[in-house]
Protein backbone atom coordinates (compact mmCIF):
# COMPACT_ATOMS: atom_id res chain seq x y z
CA UNK A 1 0.00 0.00 0.00
CA UNK A 2 2.79 2.25 0.72
CA UNK A 3 4.66 1.40 -1.97
CA UNK A 4 1.65 2.19 -4.61
CA UNK A 5 1.33 5.22 -2.50
CA UNK A 6 3.99 6.43 -2.84
CA UNK A 7 3.44 6.60 -6.65
CA UNK A 8 0.81 8.40 -6.83
CA UNK A 9 -2.06 6.27 -6.15
CA UNK A 10 -5.07 7.24 -4.16
CA UNK A 11 -5.61 4.04 -1.92
CA UNK A 12 -8.62 3.58 -0.02
CA UNK A 13 -8.32 0.19 2.65
CA UNK A 14 -11.94 -1.30 2.95
CA UNK A 15 -11.33 -3.70 5.90
CA UNK A 16 -14.72 -4.13 8.48
CA UNK A 17 -12.11 -4.40 11.14
CA UNK A 18 -10.56 -1.72 10.87
CA UNK A 19 -13.53 0.63 10.14
CA UNK A 20 -13.50 3.84 11.48
CA UNK A 21 -9.24 3.52 12.24
CA UNK A 22 -6.85 4.29 10.05
CA UNK A 23 -4.64 2.03 7.89
CA UNK A 24 -1.49 3.74 6.76
CA UNK A 25 -2.78 7.18 7.54
CA UNK A 26 -5.81 6.03 5.61
CA UNK A 27 -9.36 5.84 6.76
CA UNK A 28 -10.38 2.27 6.31
CA UNK A 29 -14.23 1.51 5.13
CA UNK A 30 -16.31 -1.47 6.22
CA UNK A 31 -17.61 -2.48 2.56
CA UNK A 32 -16.59 -1.55 -0.83
CA UNK A 33 -20.55 0.52 -0.53
CA UNK A 34 -19.69 2.56 2.11
CA UNK A 35 -17.08 4.68 -0.18
CA UNK A 36 -18.95 7.52 -1.52
CA UNK A 37 -15.81 8.73 -4.20
CA UNK A 38 -15.63 7.09 -7.77
CA UNK A 39 -13.30 4.13 -7.50
CA UNK A 40 -10.84 3.06 -10.38
CA UNK A 41 -9.47 -0.47 -9.13
CA UNK A 42 -10.74 -2.72 -6.96
CA UNK A 43 -7.62 -4.61 -5.70
CA UNK A 44 -8.90 -7.76 -3.96
CA UNK A 45 -6.39 -9.44 -0.84
CA UNK A 46 -9.26 -11.85 -0.15
CA UNK A 47 -9.15 -16.02 -0.75
CA UNK A 48 -10.05 -16.86 -4.05
CA UNK A 49 -13.80 -17.86 -3.29
CA UNK A 50 -14.49 -14.52 -1.29
CA UNK A 51 -12.79 -12.93 -4.68
CA UNK A 52 -16.22 -13.51 -6.32
CA UNK A 53 -18.70 -11.32 -3.79
CA UNK A 54 -16.13 -8.76 -4.00
CA UNK A 55 -15.78 -8.24 -7.77
CA UNK A 56 -19.80 -8.13 -7.87
CA UNK A 57 -19.76 -5.47 -5.22
CA UNK A 58 -16.72 -3.76 -7.70
CA UNK A 59 -18.95 -4.18 -10.84
CA UNK A 60 -21.92 -2.42 -8.51
CA UNK A 61 -19.76 0.20 -7.65
CA UNK A 62 -18.54 1.15 -11.40
CA UNK A 63 -15.13 0.30 -10.88
CA UNK A 64 -12.85 0.16 -14.06
CA UNK A 65 -10.84 -2.78 -13.09
CA UNK A 66 -10.80 -5.82 -10.73
CA UNK A 67 -7.58 -6.90 -9.27
CA UNK A 68 -6.61 -10.20 -7.44
CA UNK A 69 -3.73 -10.69 -5.76
CA UNK A 70 -0.76 -13.22 -5.81
CA UNK A 71 -2.34 -16.67 -5.34
CA UNK A 72 -5.97 -15.56 -5.57
CA UNK A 73 -7.68 -16.65 -9.15
CA UNK A 74 -11.65 -16.98 -10.13
CA UNK A 75 -12.52 -17.40 -13.57
CA UNK A 76 -16.28 -17.13 -12.39
CA UNK A 77 -15.76 -13.61 -10.96
CA UNK A 78 -13.76 -12.96 -14.28
CA UNK A 79 -15.77 -13.78 -16.50
CA UNK A 80 -18.42 -12.03 -14.56
CA UNK A 81 -16.38 -8.31 -14.37
CA UNK A 82 -15.24 -8.67 -18.21
CA UNK A 83 -18.71 -9.33 -19.55
CA UNK A 84 -19.33 -6.26 -17.09
CA UNK A 85 -16.88 -4.25 -19.64
CA UNK A 86 -14.21 -4.32 -16.59
CA UNK A 87 -10.12 -5.21 -16.84
CA UNK A 88 -9.36 -7.97 -15.32
CA UNK A 89 -6.03 -9.05 -13.43
CA UNK A 90 -5.43 -12.24 -11.15
CA UNK A 91 -2.46 -14.21 -9.40
CA UNK A 92 -0.28 -10.26 -9.64
CA UNK A 93 0.91 -8.23 -7.19
CA UNK A 94 0.52 -4.52 -8.49
CA UNK A 95 3.92 -3.39 -6.56
CA UNK A 96 5.59 -6.24 -8.58
CA UNK A 97 3.89 -5.35 -12.15
CA UNK A 98 4.28 -1.49 -11.60
CA UNK A 99 7.99 -2.65 -10.83
CA UNK A 100 8.88 -4.74 -13.70
CA UNK A 101 7.18 -2.16 -16.42
CA UNK A 102 8.60 1.17 -14.49
CA UNK A 103 11.99 -0.54 -14.80
CA UNK A 104 12.64 -0.28 -11.17
CA UNK A 105 12.67 -4.39 -10.07
CA UNK A 106 15.27 -4.83 -13.05
CA UNK A 107 17.27 -3.34 -10.46
CA UNK A 108 16.98 -6.90 -8.37
CA UNK A 109 18.00 -8.75 -11.92
CA UNK A 110 13.88 -9.76 -12.29
CA UNK A 111 13.15 -10.48 -16.26
CA UNK A 112 10.97 -7.80 -16.79
CA UNK A 113 10.24 -9.35 -20.32
CA UNK A 114 10.07 -6.02 -22.15
CA UNK A 115 12.58 -4.31 -24.41
CA UNK A 116 12.41 -0.53 -25.10
CA UNK A 117 15.42 1.53 -25.89
CA UNK A 118 13.77 5.07 -25.83
CA UNK A 119 15.23 7.07 -23.46
CA UNK A 120 14.00 7.51 -20.11
CA UNK A 121 13.25 10.71 -18.04
CA UNK A 122 15.13 10.68 -14.37
CA UNK A 123 14.08 8.67 -12.03
CA UNK A 124 11.04 9.74 -10.03
CA UNK A 125 7.16 9.08 -10.07
CA UNK A 126 5.88 6.79 -13.24
CA UNK A 127 10.23 5.35 -13.42
CA UNK A 128 11.29 4.75 -17.09
CA UNK A 129 7.35 4.35 -18.24
CA UNK A 130 7.69 8.12 -19.17
CA UNK A 131 9.70 8.66 -23.00
CA UNK A 132 11.22 11.97 -23.85
CA UNK A 133 9.35 12.04 -27.07
CA UNK B 1 8.27 -3.94 -30.90
CA UNK B 2 4.95 -4.95 -30.56
CA UNK B 3 3.48 -6.21 -27.29
CA UNK B 4 2.68 -9.37 -28.93
CA UNK B 5 5.63 -9.96 -30.57
CA UNK B 6 8.81 -12.01 -28.07
CA UNK B 7 12.30 -11.47 -29.08
CA UNK B 8 14.13 -13.55 -30.40
CA UNK B 9 17.60 -14.79 -28.53
CA UNK B 10 19.85 -13.06 -30.83
CA UNK B 11 17.83 -10.18 -29.43
CA UNK B 12 17.68 -10.92 -25.97
CA UNK B 13 21.21 -11.57 -25.93
CA UNK B 14 22.01 -7.73 -26.94
CA UNK B 15 19.07 -5.92 -25.38
CA UNK B 16 17.67 -7.89 -22.72
CA UNK B 17 17.62 -5.80 -19.17
CA UNK B 18 18.85 -2.74 -20.58
CA UNK B 19 18.39 0.49 -21.78
CA UNK B 20 19.49 3.75 -22.34
CA UNK B 21 20.70 5.85 -19.15
CA UNK B 22 18.32 8.65 -17.94
CA UNK B 23 21.42 10.87 -16.73
CA UNK B 24 23.42 11.15 -20.23
CA UNK B 25 21.36 9.31 -22.61
CA UNK B 26 24.82 7.10 -22.52
CA UNK B 27 23.76 4.03 -25.08
CA UNK B 28 26.26 1.10 -22.96
CA UNK B 29 25.14 0.37 -19.56
CA UNK B 30 27.39 2.61 -17.56
CA UNK B 31 30.35 0.63 -15.35
CA UNK B 32 28.45 1.90 -11.58
CA UNK B 33 31.74 1.59 -10.07
CA UNK B 34 30.29 3.14 -6.38
CA UNK B 35 29.83 0.82 -3.37
CA UNK B 36 26.60 2.78 -1.71
CA UNK B 37 24.22 4.63 -3.30
CA UNK B 38 22.13 7.95 -1.85
CA UNK B 39 18.41 8.03 0.02
CA UNK B 40 16.19 10.54 -1.12
CA UNK B 41 15.42 10.78 3.09
CA UNK B 42 15.04 8.40 5.76
CA UNK B 43 11.64 6.97 5.31
CA UNK B 44 13.31 6.01 1.48
CA UNK B 45 16.24 4.40 3.43
CA UNK B 46 13.55 2.29 5.70
CA UNK B 47 11.86 1.34 2.97
CA UNK B 48 14.73 0.03 0.96
CA UNK B 49 16.17 -1.90 3.77
CA UNK B 50 12.67 -3.04 4.67
CA UNK B 51 12.61 -4.45 1.07
CA UNK B 52 8.95 -2.18 0.66
CA UNK B 53 10.49 -0.48 -2.22
CA UNK B 54 12.87 -1.64 -4.97
CA UNK B 55 16.01 0.62 -5.21
CA UNK B 56 19.54 0.92 -4.75
CA UNK B 57 21.61 0.77 -1.23
CA UNK B 58 25.20 -1.23 -1.04
CA UNK B 59 26.53 -3.34 -4.22
CA UNK B 60 27.29 -6.11 -2.09
CA UNK B 61 23.50 -6.66 -2.39
CA UNK B 62 22.65 -4.61 -5.48
CA UNK B 63 24.19 -2.74 -8.42
CA UNK B 64 22.93 -1.31 -11.57
CA UNK B 65 25.57 -2.76 -13.87
CA UNK B 66 24.56 -5.89 -12.02
CA UNK B 67 21.11 -5.61 -12.42
CA UNK B 68 21.18 -5.50 -16.23
CA UNK B 69 23.65 -8.30 -16.77
CA UNK B 70 21.20 -10.43 -14.10
CA UNK B 71 18.15 -9.72 -16.19
CA UNK B 72 19.98 -10.70 -19.48
CA UNK B 73 20.99 -14.21 -17.46
CA UNK B 74 16.89 -14.32 -16.28
CA UNK B 75 15.87 -14.08 -20.21
CA UNK B 76 18.10 -15.69 -21.93
CA UNK B 77 17.10 -18.76 -19.59
CA UNK B 78 13.62 -17.69 -19.09
CA UNK B 79 14.00 -17.63 -15.43
CA UNK B 80 11.70 -15.34 -13.46
CA UNK B 81 15.08 -13.31 -11.86
CA UNK B 82 18.91 -13.70 -11.67
CA UNK B 83 21.52 -12.94 -9.01
CA UNK B 84 25.04 -12.11 -10.56
CA UNK B 85 27.88 -13.33 -7.83
CA UNK B 86 31.59 -13.54 -7.42
CA UNK B 87 31.68 -16.63 -9.34
CA UNK B 88 30.18 -19.70 -10.02
CA UNK B 89 31.31 -21.23 -6.48
CA UNK B 90 29.85 -18.51 -5.13
CA UNK B 91 26.68 -19.09 -7.04
CA UNK B 92 26.61 -22.38 -5.88
CA UNK B 93 27.19 -21.60 -1.84
CA UNK B 94 24.37 -19.16 -1.97
CA UNK B 95 21.77 -22.07 -3.49
CA UNK B 96 22.43 -24.19 -0.90
CA UNK B 97 22.38 -21.83 1.94
CA UNK B 98 19.41 -20.47 0.66
CA UNK B 99 18.06 -24.53 0.52
CA UNK B 100 19.60 -26.35 3.09
CA UNK B 101 20.00 -26.64 6.98
CA UNK B 102 23.06 -28.71 8.59
CA UNK B 103 22.79 -32.36 8.65
CA UNK B 104 20.52 -32.00 4.97
CA UNK B 105 21.44 -34.00 1.92
CA UNK B 106 21.65 -33.48 -1.42
CA UNK B 107 22.20 -35.29 -4.31
CA UNK B 108 24.91 -34.39 -7.25
CA UNK B 109 25.89 -36.59 -10.36
CA UNK B 110 29.33 -38.06 -10.31
CA UNK B 111 30.00 -36.29 -13.61
CA UNK B 112 30.89 -33.23 -12.56
CA UNK B 113 33.83 -30.23 -12.84
CA UNK B 114 36.03 -30.71 -9.99
CA UNK B 115 35.69 -28.08 -8.11
CA UNK B 116 32.44 -29.05 -7.33
CA UNK B 117 33.32 -32.31 -6.07
CA UNK B 118 36.00 -30.59 -4.16
CA UNK B 119 33.29 -27.88 -2.80
CA UNK B 120 30.44 -30.28 -2.18
CA UNK B 121 32.74 -33.28 -0.32
CA UNK B 122 34.97 -30.91 1.67
CA UNK B 123 33.41 -27.64 2.70
CA UNK B 124 29.80 -28.07 2.09
CA UNK B 125 30.61 -31.51 4.46
CA UNK B 126 32.46 -28.75 6.75
CA UNK B 127 28.85 -27.19 7.05
CA UNK B 128 27.10 -30.29 7.56
CA UNK B 129 25.55 -30.37 3.71
CA UNK B 130 26.24 -34.04 3.04
CA UNK B 131 26.28 -34.76 -0.53
CA UNK B 132 25.48 -38.47 -2.07
CA UNK B 133 26.26 -38.86 -5.35
CA UNK B 134 24.37 -40.73 -8.53
CA UNK B 135 25.58 -41.24 -11.95
CA UNK B 136 24.63 -39.11 -14.67
CA UNK B 137 23.99 -41.39 -17.10
CA UNK B 138 21.93 -43.71 -14.89
CA UNK B 139 18.60 -41.55 -13.82
CA UNK B 140 17.51 -44.46 -11.56
CA UNK B 141 20.77 -44.22 -9.31
CA UNK B 142 19.38 -40.57 -8.21
CA UNK B 143 15.97 -42.57 -6.83
CA UNK B 144 18.09 -44.83 -5.21
CA UNK B 145 20.47 -41.88 -3.54
CA UNK B 146 17.05 -40.03 -2.19
CA UNK B 147 16.90 -40.30 1.64
CA UNK B 148 14.25 -38.43 3.71
CA UNK B 149 16.94 -36.20 4.05
CA UNK B 150 17.44 -35.08 0.53
CA UNK B 151 16.45 -31.69 -0.29
CA UNK B 152 18.22 -30.85 -3.66
CA UNK B 153 19.47 -32.85 -6.95
CA UNK B 154 22.40 -31.08 -8.69
CA UNK B 155 23.95 -31.82 -11.87
CA UNK B 156 25.12 -30.11 -15.30
CA UNK B 157 23.64 -30.31 -18.11
CA UNK B 158 26.68 -30.53 -20.22
CA UNK B 159 29.30 -32.36 -18.28
CA UNK B 160 32.52 -31.36 -17.37
CA UNK B 161 35.38 -32.12 -18.83
CA UNK B 162 33.56 -33.02 -21.46
CA UNK B 163 31.30 -35.64 -23.78
CA UNK B 164 28.91 -36.25 -21.32
CA UNK B 165 24.94 -34.81 -21.82
CA UNK B 166 22.58 -35.34 -19.14
CA UNK B 167 18.80 -36.57 -19.51
CA UNK B 168 17.46 -33.42 -17.39
CA UNK B 169 13.91 -34.48 -18.12
CA UNK B 170 14.48 -38.19 -16.74
CA UNK B 171 16.03 -36.51 -13.47
CA UNK B 172 13.60 -33.91 -13.14
CA UNK B 173 10.96 -36.69 -12.87
CA UNK B 174 12.28 -38.04 -9.95
CA UNK B 175 13.00 -34.76 -8.60
CA UNK B 176 9.47 -34.02 -8.38
CA UNK B 177 8.21 -37.27 -7.07
CA UNK B 178 10.56 -36.51 -4.65
CA UNK B 179 9.28 -32.99 -3.92
CA UNK B 180 12.94 -31.30 -3.98
CA UNK B 181 14.19 -28.70 -6.75
CA UNK B 182 16.50 -30.42 -9.15
CA UNK B 183 19.52 -27.63 -9.94
CA UNK B 184 21.39 -27.47 -13.33
CA UNK B 185 24.67 -26.11 -13.80
CA UNK B 186 24.15 -24.76 -17.46
CA UNK B 187 27.67 -23.06 -17.80
CA UNK B 188 28.99 -25.48 -20.71
CA UNK B 189 26.07 -25.33 -22.70
CA UNK B 190 24.81 -21.74 -22.30
CA UNK B 191 21.11 -21.01 -23.00
CA UNK B 192 21.99 -20.46 -26.46
CA UNK B 193 22.27 -24.52 -26.32
CA UNK B 194 20.18 -25.57 -24.07
CA UNK B 195 17.46 -23.88 -21.75
CA UNK B 196 16.97 -26.36 -18.87
CA UNK B 197 13.87 -24.80 -17.92
CA UNK B 198 12.45 -26.54 -20.35
CA UNK B 199 13.23 -30.07 -19.67
CA UNK B 200 11.45 -29.11 -15.54
CA UNK B 201 14.95 -27.12 -13.61
CA UNK B 202 13.93 -25.44 -10.90
CA UNK B 203 17.63 -23.35 -10.13
CA UNK B 204 20.21 -22.46 -13.16
CA UNK B 205 23.42 -21.93 -12.20
CA UNK B 206 26.18 -20.96 -13.98
CA UNK B 207 29.87 -19.91 -13.77
CA UNK B 208 29.69 -16.50 -15.94
CA UNK B 209 33.56 -16.85 -15.99
CA UNK B 210 33.10 -19.36 -19.32
CA UNK B 211 31.33 -19.30 -22.07
CA UNK B 212 28.61 -16.35 -20.98
CA UNK B 213 31.72 -13.89 -20.56
CA UNK B 214 33.33 -15.80 -23.36
CA UNK B 215 36.74 -13.86 -23.11
CA UNK B 216 38.91 -14.68 -20.03
CA UNK B 217 38.62 -11.82 -18.58
CA UNK B 218 36.32 -11.82 -15.68
CA UNK B 219 35.62 -14.11 -12.86
CA UNK B 220 31.52 -14.10 -12.17
CA UNK B 221 28.67 -16.67 -11.36
CA UNK B 222 24.93 -16.34 -11.50
CA UNK B 223 21.75 -18.22 -10.24
CA UNK B 224 18.60 -18.17 -12.06
CA UNK B 225 15.08 -18.63 -10.66
CA UNK B 226 12.80 -20.77 -13.18
CA UNK B 227 9.81 -20.10 -10.78
CA UNK B 228 8.56 -22.93 -11.14
CA UNK B 229 9.30 -24.59 -7.36
CA UNK B 230 6.54 -24.37 -4.81
CA UNK B 231 8.39 -23.51 -1.56
CA UNK B 232 5.44 -23.67 0.91
CA UNK B 233 3.88 -26.98 0.15
CA UNK B 234 6.20 -29.10 2.08
CA UNK B 235 7.50 -26.71 4.78
CA UNK B 236 10.86 -28.47 4.38
CA UNK B 237 12.62 -24.99 3.04
CA UNK B 238 12.13 -22.39 5.88
CA UNK B 239 14.54 -19.79 4.27
CA UNK B 240 11.69 -19.54 1.89
CA UNK B 241 8.27 -20.27 3.42
CA UNK B 242 8.77 -19.27 7.11
CA UNK B 243 8.72 -15.31 8.16
CA UNK B 244 12.10 -13.97 7.95
CA UNK B 245 12.74 -12.51 10.96
CA UNK B 246 15.84 -9.89 9.85
CA UNK B 247 12.93 -8.50 7.76
CA UNK B 248 10.15 -7.91 10.12
CA UNK B 249 8.39 -10.98 9.29
CA UNK B 250 7.82 -11.09 5.28
CA UNK B 251 7.61 -14.29 3.74
CA UNK B 252 9.58 -14.33 0.48
CA UNK B 253 7.43 -17.32 -1.33
CA UNK B 254 4.03 -15.21 -0.10
CA UNK B 255 5.77 -11.69 -1.03
CA UNK B 256 7.82 -12.37 -3.77
CA UNK B 257 6.43 -15.53 -5.57
CA UNK B 258 7.57 -17.04 -8.49
CA UNK B 259 10.80 -14.74 -8.18
CA UNK B 260 11.07 -15.51 -4.33
CA UNK B 261 14.14 -18.15 -4.44
CA UNK B 262 16.21 -15.11 -6.16
CA UNK B 263 14.92 -12.28 -4.12
CA UNK B 264 15.99 -14.45 -0.78
CA UNK B 265 19.33 -15.76 -2.46
CA UNK B 266 20.57 -11.75 -2.50
CA UNK B 267 18.69 -10.36 0.70
CA UNK B 268 19.42 -13.18 3.06
CA UNK B 269 22.10 -15.15 1.72
CA UNK B 270 24.48 -12.51 -0.54
CA UNK B 271 23.36 -10.18 2.15
CA UNK B 272 25.23 -12.49 5.02
CA UNK B 273 27.75 -14.06 3.11
CA UNK B 274 29.17 -11.35 0.80
CA UNK B 275 30.62 -12.76 -2.84
CA UNK B 276 30.07 -9.75 -4.62
CA UNK B 277 30.09 -9.53 -8.62
CA UNK B 278 32.71 -6.52 -8.77
CA UNK B 279 30.38 -4.06 -11.07
CA UNK B 280 33.41 -3.79 -13.96
CA UNK B 281 33.38 -7.66 -14.07
CA UNK B 282 29.38 -7.31 -14.77
CA UNK B 283 30.05 -5.33 -17.28
CA UNK B 284 32.72 -7.09 -19.11
CA UNK B 285 30.34 -10.15 -18.70
CA UNK B 286 27.50 -8.38 -20.43
CA UNK B 287 29.47 -7.22 -23.20
CA UNK B 288 30.50 -10.93 -23.78
CA UNK B 289 26.86 -12.17 -23.87
CA UNK B 290 26.01 -9.86 -26.65
CA UNK B 291 27.72 -12.19 -29.05
CA UNK B 292 26.88 -15.12 -27.15
CA UNK B 293 24.81 -16.76 -30.43
CA UNK B 294 27.32 -16.06 -32.68
CA UNK B 295 30.20 -17.39 -30.73
CA UNK B 296 28.58 -20.32 -29.54
CA UNK B 297 27.86 -21.56 -32.72
CA UNK B 298 31.47 -21.40 -33.85
CA UNK B 299 32.69 -22.95 -30.48
CA UNK B 300 30.37 -25.99 -31.50
CA UNK B 301 31.39 -26.02 -35.28
CA UNK B 302 34.86 -26.14 -34.46
CA UNK B 303 34.62 -28.37 -31.84
CA UNK B 304 33.25 -31.23 -33.95
CA UNK B 305 35.71 -30.86 -36.17
CA UNK B 306 38.21 -30.82 -34.33
CA UNK B 307 36.69 -34.30 -32.55
CA UNK B 308 36.07 -35.51 -36.05
CA UNK B 309 40.08 -35.06 -36.87
CA UNK B 310 41.02 -36.37 -33.60
CA UNK B 311 38.84 -39.38 -33.98
CA UNK B 312 41.18 -40.48 -37.20
CA UNK B 313 44.52 -39.76 -35.21
CA UNK B 314 46.65 -42.95 -34.63
CA UNK B 315 47.93 -41.58 -31.07
CA UNK B 316 44.65 -40.94 -30.30
CA UNK B 317 42.53 -44.05 -27.84
CA UNK B 318 38.96 -42.21 -27.53
CA UNK B 319 37.14 -39.31 -28.37
CA UNK B 320 34.34 -38.03 -25.72
CA UNK B 321 32.25 -35.42 -27.22
CA UNK B 322 28.69 -36.07 -27.98
CA UNK B 323 28.63 -34.38 -31.35
CA UNK B 324 30.25 -37.16 -33.00
CA UNK B 325 27.69 -39.76 -34.24
CA UNK B 326 30.09 -43.10 -32.32
CA UNK B 327 29.14 -41.34 -29.18
CA UNK B 328 26.81 -42.96 -26.68
CA UNK B 329 25.37 -39.49 -25.73
CA UNK B 330 24.80 -38.89 -29.03
CA UNK B 331 21.13 -39.31 -28.90
CA UNK B 332 20.64 -37.23 -26.08
CA UNK B 333 22.88 -34.58 -27.63
CA UNK B 334 20.77 -34.33 -30.83
CA UNK B 335 17.63 -34.03 -28.28
CA UNK B 336 18.64 -31.43 -25.71
CA UNK B 337 21.22 -29.03 -27.79
CA UNK B 338 20.58 -30.01 -31.26
CA UNK B 339 22.51 -26.56 -32.44
CA UNK B 340 25.76 -28.49 -30.98
CA UNK B 341 27.22 -30.54 -27.88
CA UNK B 342 29.64 -27.49 -26.96
CA UNK B 343 33.39 -26.44 -26.93
CA UNK B 344 35.01 -28.71 -24.50
CA UNK B 345 36.06 -31.99 -25.35
CA UNK B 346 38.44 -34.44 -23.89
CA UNK B 347 40.25 -37.47 -25.36
CA UNK B 348 42.52 -40.07 -24.48
CA UNK B 349 46.39 -40.81 -25.14
CA UNK B 350 47.84 -44.13 -26.09
CA UNK B 351 50.80 -42.55 -24.66
CA UNK B 352 49.03 -42.22 -21.19
CA UNK B 353 49.87 -39.70 -18.49
CA UNK B 354 53.21 -38.94 -19.80
CA UNK B 355 51.94 -38.45 -23.22
CA UNK B 356 49.11 -36.05 -21.88
CA UNK B 357 52.11 -34.18 -20.29
CA UNK B 358 54.37 -34.13 -23.33
CA UNK B 359 51.17 -32.45 -25.07
CA UNK B 360 50.01 -29.66 -23.38
CA UNK B 361 53.83 -28.69 -23.30
CA UNK B 362 53.98 -28.87 -27.13
CA UNK B 363 51.55 -26.83 -28.26
CA UNK B 364 51.71 -23.24 -29.16
CA UNK B 365 48.38 -21.63 -30.11
CA UNK B 366 46.36 -23.75 -27.71
CA UNK B 367 46.57 -22.04 -24.41
CA UNK B 368 47.86 -24.42 -21.18
CA UNK B 369 45.67 -23.00 -18.34
CA UNK B 370 42.72 -23.51 -16.00
CA UNK B 371 39.57 -22.42 -17.60
CA UNK B 372 37.08 -22.92 -20.24
CA UNK B 373 35.05 -21.13 -22.72
CA UNK B 374 37.46 -17.96 -23.92
CA UNK B 375 37.66 -16.81 -27.62
CA UNK B 376 41.25 -18.61 -27.09
CA UNK B 377 41.83 -22.31 -27.70
CA UNK B 378 42.68 -23.95 -24.30
CA UNK B 379 44.46 -27.25 -22.98
CA UNK B 380 44.42 -29.08 -19.85
CA UNK B 381 45.74 -32.26 -18.76
CA UNK B 382 42.44 -32.69 -15.50
CA UNK B 383 44.35 -35.59 -13.83
CA UNK B 384 47.38 -33.94 -13.05
CA UNK B 385 45.60 -30.06 -12.79
CA UNK B 386 41.61 -29.34 -12.22
CA UNK B 387 41.01 -32.82 -10.87
CA UNK B 388 44.10 -33.54 -9.00
CA UNK B 389 42.69 -32.74 -5.40
CA UNK B 390 40.12 -35.53 -5.83
CA UNK B 391 40.73 -38.98 -5.13
CA UNK B 392 41.75 -41.50 -8.22
CA UNK B 393 38.14 -43.15 -7.65
CA UNK B 394 36.30 -39.74 -8.23
CA UNK B 395 38.80 -38.58 -10.97
CA UNK B 396 38.26 -41.83 -13.01
CA UNK B 397 34.18 -41.25 -12.42
CA UNK B 398 34.60 -37.75 -13.56
CA UNK B 399 36.31 -38.45 -16.99
CA UNK B 400 39.37 -37.58 -15.94
CA UNK B 401 41.88 -40.32 -15.66
CA UNK B 402 45.64 -40.02 -16.26
CA UNK B 403 45.33 -39.92 -20.03
CA UNK B 404 42.72 -37.88 -20.42
CA UNK B 405 43.63 -34.47 -22.14
CA UNK B 406 40.49 -31.97 -21.95
CA UNK B 407 40.12 -28.97 -25.33
CA UNK B 408 38.06 -25.91 -24.36
CA UNK B 409 38.02 -25.60 -28.64
CA UNK B 410 37.90 -21.77 -29.46
CA UNK B 411 36.94 -19.50 -32.26
CA UNK B 412 40.38 -19.19 -33.92
CA UNK B 413 40.21 -20.34 -37.69
CA UNK B 414 39.63 -24.30 -37.48
CA UNK B 415 42.74 -25.24 -39.44
CA UNK B 416 45.22 -23.12 -37.14
CA UNK B 417 43.72 -24.99 -34.80
CA UNK B 418 43.94 -28.59 -36.18
CA UNK B 419 47.56 -27.63 -37.41
CA UNK B 420 48.24 -27.06 -33.84
CA UNK B 421 47.28 -30.85 -32.59
CA UNK B 422 49.07 -31.96 -35.42
CA UNK B 423 52.34 -30.40 -34.61
CA UNK B 424 52.22 -31.01 -30.87
CA UNK B 425 51.24 -34.43 -31.27
CA UNK B 426 53.92 -35.05 -33.44
CA UNK B 427 56.34 -35.10 -30.80
CA UNK B 428 54.64 -37.09 -28.13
Amino acid sequence: MKYLMAKGFHILPVNPAYAGSEIVGQKAHAALAEIGTPVDVVDIFRNSEAALQVTREAIDLGAKVVWMQLGVRNDEAAKLAEDAGLKVVMNRCPKIEYGRLSGEIGWLGVNRRLIDNRKPLLFGKGGTMKHQR
Amino acid sequence: MSAEQKPGFNTLAIHAGAHPDPATGARVTPIYQTTSFVFENTDHAAALFNLETFGNIYTRIMNPTQGVLEERIAALEGGTAALAVASGHAAQVLVFHALLEPGDEFIAARQLYGGSINQFTQSFKKFNWNVRFADTDDPESFRAALTPKTKAIFVESIANPGGIITDIAAISAIAKEAGVPLIVDNTLATPYLMRPIEHGADIIVHSLTKFLGGHGNSIGGAIVDCGTFDWMKSGRYPTLSEPSSSYHGITFAETFGNFAFAIACRVFSLRDLGPAISPFNAFLILTGIETLPLRMQRHCDNALAVAEWLSGHDKVAWVSYAGLPGSKFHALAKRYCPHGSGAVLTFGLKGGYDAGVKLVGNVKLFSHLANIGDTRSLIIHPASTTHRQLSDEHRVRAGAGPEVVRLSVGLEDVADIIGDLDQALAEV
